[in-house]
C-alpha cells in the first residue's frame, strides 16, 4: 500500500470505520492464534519432541508475527499518524518487556525490602540489619571478599602468565584453545567435574578422587575437603579460577598483540632482560585491558551462585551473598530480606559495573 | 645474533614451551578425568581412580549413558552379559527441553533487540534519549533482583513453569546487552545505505528485514553465540521460573537434582555431565571465532 494511492482515495468516514475495525480484527485474530497455541501447549500431551518443535515454532513464528501485524495495522493509519506510531513497532516490545522485567522489579524489590516476611507489614529497615548482622550473613560477605580477591587474582594471574607465554610459542593457538574450552563448561558441570576430583575415601582404600589420590601418593592423609573450614572456600574459588582463566588469556592475548614491537625491540637493544621488558614495558602498556577484564570477573565472582549452590549448597562456612539471598527467597520464604539482600547485592555490583561499560564503551564497537 | 644469544634464545623457548605444557595438562586432566570415567564400568569407577586405565587393565562400555540418557525404564547388559533394567535419569527428555528453552531464548531477545537497536538509531520519536538511556542503565542491574516479583506475576497469571514463561525472562534479562550491542553495530551502518531505501518509498519494515538484518548478521552470530551459552549454562533461571521437578526441567537443573539424589554415583555423574556439556563445546570447537567474539562482547552483561 503505497502513500499515493491513499491520498487519491476519497474516504468517507464509513469507509474509514470499516478499515478500522478490519484492522482491530485481525490483530485480535493474530491474538487468538497465538492464545490457542499456548494452550495448545500447555495442556497437549503429543510426544516431547513434538511439543518442543511447535513451541519452537510458534514462540519464534508468533514474535515475527506480531511484528508484522503491527506494521500492518499502523500502516493502514493516516500517514501522519504511522509516521508517529512507525518507531515504537520497533522500540515498543523491548521497552515493554524490559519495563516489565528489569526496571519495576527493581522498585519493587526496593518496596519488597522494607517489608516482613508475607510483604504485609512495613519493618523499616529491618532486612537490612539483618543483612549486615546476621551470623550467616557476614560469613558471605567475608567468602565473597575471598572469590573476589583470590578468584579474580587467580584468573587473572593465571590469564596473564599464559598469554605472554603462548605469545613466544609457534603451537600458540592449540594451548590456548584448551586453556579456553573450560568457557564452555556450565557452572554446574564444572562443579560435577571438581566434586570427583575432590571426593573422598577413609584412608586405606583406594582413592578416586584424584586430589587425594595425589595427597596419598606422596604419603599423606586423605582430607574430606569440603569440611575443612577456610579452605574448602579456596576448593571452590579453584574452579572459578579454572573456568574464567581462558576468558582473561583471551582477551589479555589479543592485547598483548597491540604493543608495538618497536617498543620492545628498543628495550631489547637498550639491554633489558626478558621479566625487566615485561614489568617496565608490556604491563604498563596492557594496564587498562588488565582492569577491563578484573572487573568483569569481579562482577562474576560477586554475583556467585552455581558453584556454591551444586558443591556445598553453602553449607560448612561456604555460603556467599547470592546464594544466602535465593535460600531466603526459595528456602524460607523471607520476601522482605530476599529482596533486601537483592538490593545489596544490586548495590556491590553497580560501582563496578558502572565502571566496566565506561571501560566498554571506548573500545571500538566489537 | 651471536651464537651465545642464540643458545639462550633456544634454552628460553624450551622452557615456555615445558612451562606451557604442563598448564596446559593440568588445565585439561579434569575434562580428561571425566570423559574417561564417563565410560568405564560402574565397579571400576567406584573402586579404582580413573587414571588406572593407562595401565591397560580395565573395560570400556556405554551403559553410563544408557542410563542417564534413558527413562524410567533404561534397558543395558551388564559384564557379565545379563540384562539390566534400572531406573534412568532421562536426560534424553531434559536435552530435548534443553534445545525447547533454548532456541526461543536465542532469538526472540535478539530478533525484538535488533528491532529496538534499529529504531533508537535511525528513527526520530519524542524520549528517545531517555529511554535509551534507561536501557544503557538497566545494564548494571543483576537479575537476581527481578526473581521474587516476576515469579509472583507468573503465578498470578499462571506462567510459572512454562516454556513461554522462560523465553520471556530469558529475553528480558537479555535484552539490554542485545540492545547495546546491536545499537553499536547498526548505529555505524553508513547513512546513505538507508537514505536510497527510505527515497525509494521503502517502509522502516521493510529497510529492517531486507537491509539491517542482514548487514548485522556477524554482530547477531556473536550475540547469539554469546546468549546460546548463556541460557543453556542457566541453573538460577530455570530453577525459579521452571520449578525443579516438572517434567519440563532443563540438564542443568537434571544434573544438580542428580548431584543431589545420586551424590556418589560417579559412573552416572560424569555421564551426565559430559551430556550437559556436549553442545557448548562442539559450538566452541567449530564457531571458535564467533564464539570468542561473543564471550568478549557478552563480558557486560549484569
Amino acid at each position: 500500500m503505497t502513500t499515493i494511492e491513499r491520498q487519491d482515495k476519497p474516504t468517507s468516514s464509513l469507509i474509514k470505520l470499516g478499515r478500522i475495525a478490519f484492522s482491530v480484527l485481525v490483530l485480535v485474530g493474530v491474538l487468538f492464534v497465538l492464545w490457542v497455541g499456548f494452550i495448545f501447549l500447555r495442556d497437549s500431551n503429543a510426544s516431547q519432541g513434538i511439543i518442543a518443535i511447535i513451541a519452537i515454532v510458534w514462540g519464534v513464528g508468533g514474535i515475527a508475527l506480531l511484528f508484522w501485524v503491527a506494521d500492518w495495522v499502523v500502516n493502514r493509519t493516516s500517514t501522519a499518524t504511522a509516521k508517529r506510531l512507525q518507531p515504537f513497532i520497533f522500540v515498543g516490545p523491548a521497552l515493554i518487556i524490559l519495563a516489565w522485567y528489569l526496571f519495576i522489579p527493581t522498585v519493587r524489590s526496593l518496596y519488597l525490602s522494607f517489608f516482613d516476611a508475607q510483604s504485609k507489614n512495613f519493618v523499616g529497615l529491618a532486612n537490612y540489619v539483618f543483612a549486615f548482622t546476621d551470623s550467616k550473613m557476614r560469613e558471605s560477605f567475608t567468602n565473597n571478599l575471598l572469590w573476589l580477591v583470590i578468584g579474580t587474582g587467580g584468573a587473572v594471574g593465571f590469564g596473564l602468565i599464559i598469554a605472554l607465554l603462548t605469545d613466544r610459542v609457534k603451537m600458540e593457538k592449540v594451548f590456548k584453545s584448551i586453556i579456553f574450552m573450560p568457557m564452555a563448561i556450565s557452572f554446574v558441570g564444572a562443579g560435577v567435574i571438581w566434586r570427583f576430583i575432590y571426593s573422598y575415601k577413609p584412608a586405606g582404600e583406594d582413592q578416586i578422587g584424584l586430589l587425594n589420590a595425589i595427597v596419598t601418593f606422596f604419603g599423606g592423609e586423605p582430607q574430606a575437603w569440603f569440611t575443612m573450614p577456610f579452605w574448602n572456600n579456596i576448593f571452590l574459588i579453584a574452579i572459578l579460577v579454572w573456568l574464567q582463566t581462558g576468558y582473561a588469556m583471551v582477551i589479555i592475548s589479543s592485547a598483548l598483540k597491540g604493543v608495538p614491537s618497536t617498543i620492545i625491540e628498543a628495550g631489547r637493544i637498550d639491554g633489558a632482560g626478558e621479566f625487566r621488558i615485561i614489568r617496565s614495558i608490556i604491563i604498563p602498556f596492557i594496564a587498562p585491558t588488565l582492569v577491563t577484564v578484573s572487573t568483569t570477573i569481579i562482577i562474576i565472582t560477586l554475583k556467585i551462585f552455581d558453584i556454591v549452590f551444586t558443591m556445598t549448597n553453602g553449607n560448612y562456612g561456604t555460603e556467599v551473598i547470592a546464594s544466602m539471598q535465593y535460600k531466603q527467597m526459595f528456602r524460607f520464604y523471607h520476601y522482605g530480606r530476599g529482596s533486601a539482600i537483592a538490593i545489596v547485592l544490586v548495590l556491590a555490583v553497580i560501582p563496578v559495573m558502572w565502571y566496566n561499560l565506561h571501560q566498554f564503551s571506548k573500545r571500538e564497537g566489537f | 645474533m651471536t651464537s651465545l644469544a642464540r643458545k639462550r634464545q633456544n634454552r628460553w623457548n624450551v622452557v615456555v614451551n615445558i612451562v606451557l605444557i604442563v598448564l596446559v595438562i593440568v588445565w585439561s586432566i579434569p575434562i580428561i578425568g571425566l570423559l574417561i570415567s564417563s565410560v568405564r564400568p560402574q565397579d571400576d569407577v567406584l573402586n579404582t581412580g580413573w587414571w588406572t586405565v593407562f595401565k591397560g587393565d580395565g573395560d570400556f562400555t556405554l551403559n553410563n549413558y544408557r542410563r542417564v540418557l534413558g527413562g524410567r525404564q533404561a534397558t543395558f547388559t551388564d559384564a557379565e552379559g545379563n540384562v539390566l533394567r534400572a531406573s534412568g535419569d532421562n536426560l534424553s527428555q531434559a536435552f530435548i527441553n534443553s534445545f525447547t528453552v533454548t532456541v526461543p531464548s536465542v532469538i526472540i531477545p535478539i530478533l525484538i533487540a535488533a528491532a529496538a537497536a534499529f529504531g533508537f538509531a535511525w528513527m526520530v520519536f519524542p524520549g528517545r534519549k531517555l529511554f535509551f538511556t534507561i536501557v544503557v542503565a538497566l545494564l548494571v542491574v543483576p537479575l537476581q533482583i527481578a526473581l521474587i516479583p516476576i515469579l509472583r506475576d507468573y503465578m498470578k497469571i499462571g506462567l510459572t513453569g512454562s516454556y513461554l514463561g522462560i523465553w520471556l525472562a530469558h529475553t528480558g534479562f537479555g535484552l539490554p546487552l542485545g540492545i547495546y550491542l546491536l545499537y553499536n553495530y547498526i548505529s555505524t551502518i553508513p547513512r546513505d545505505v538507508f537514505e536510497s531505501a527510505f527515497l525509494d518509498g521503502a517502509r522502516p519494515m521493510v529497510i529492517f528485514v531486507r537491509l539491517v538484518l542482514p548487514l548485522s548478521v556477524p554482530a547477531i552470530a556473536s550475540l547469539g553465540i554469546f546468549q546460546f551459552l548463556w541460557v543453556w549454562n542457566d541453573l538460577l533461571v530455570a530453577l525459579v521460573f521452571l520449578g525443579g521437578t516438572s517434567d519440563v526441567a532443563v540438564l542443568t537443573q537434571r544434573l544438580a537434582n542428580m548431584v543431589g539424589s545420586r551424590g556418589q554415583d560417579w559412573h552416572l555423574l560424569t555421564a551426565g555431565a559430559f551430556v550437559v556439556m556436549i553442545v557448548p563445546i562442539l559450538v566452541f570447537f567449530f564457531l571458535q571465532r564467533y564464539f570468542v567474539q561473543g564471550l568478549m562482547a557478552g563480558s557486560v552483561k549484569g
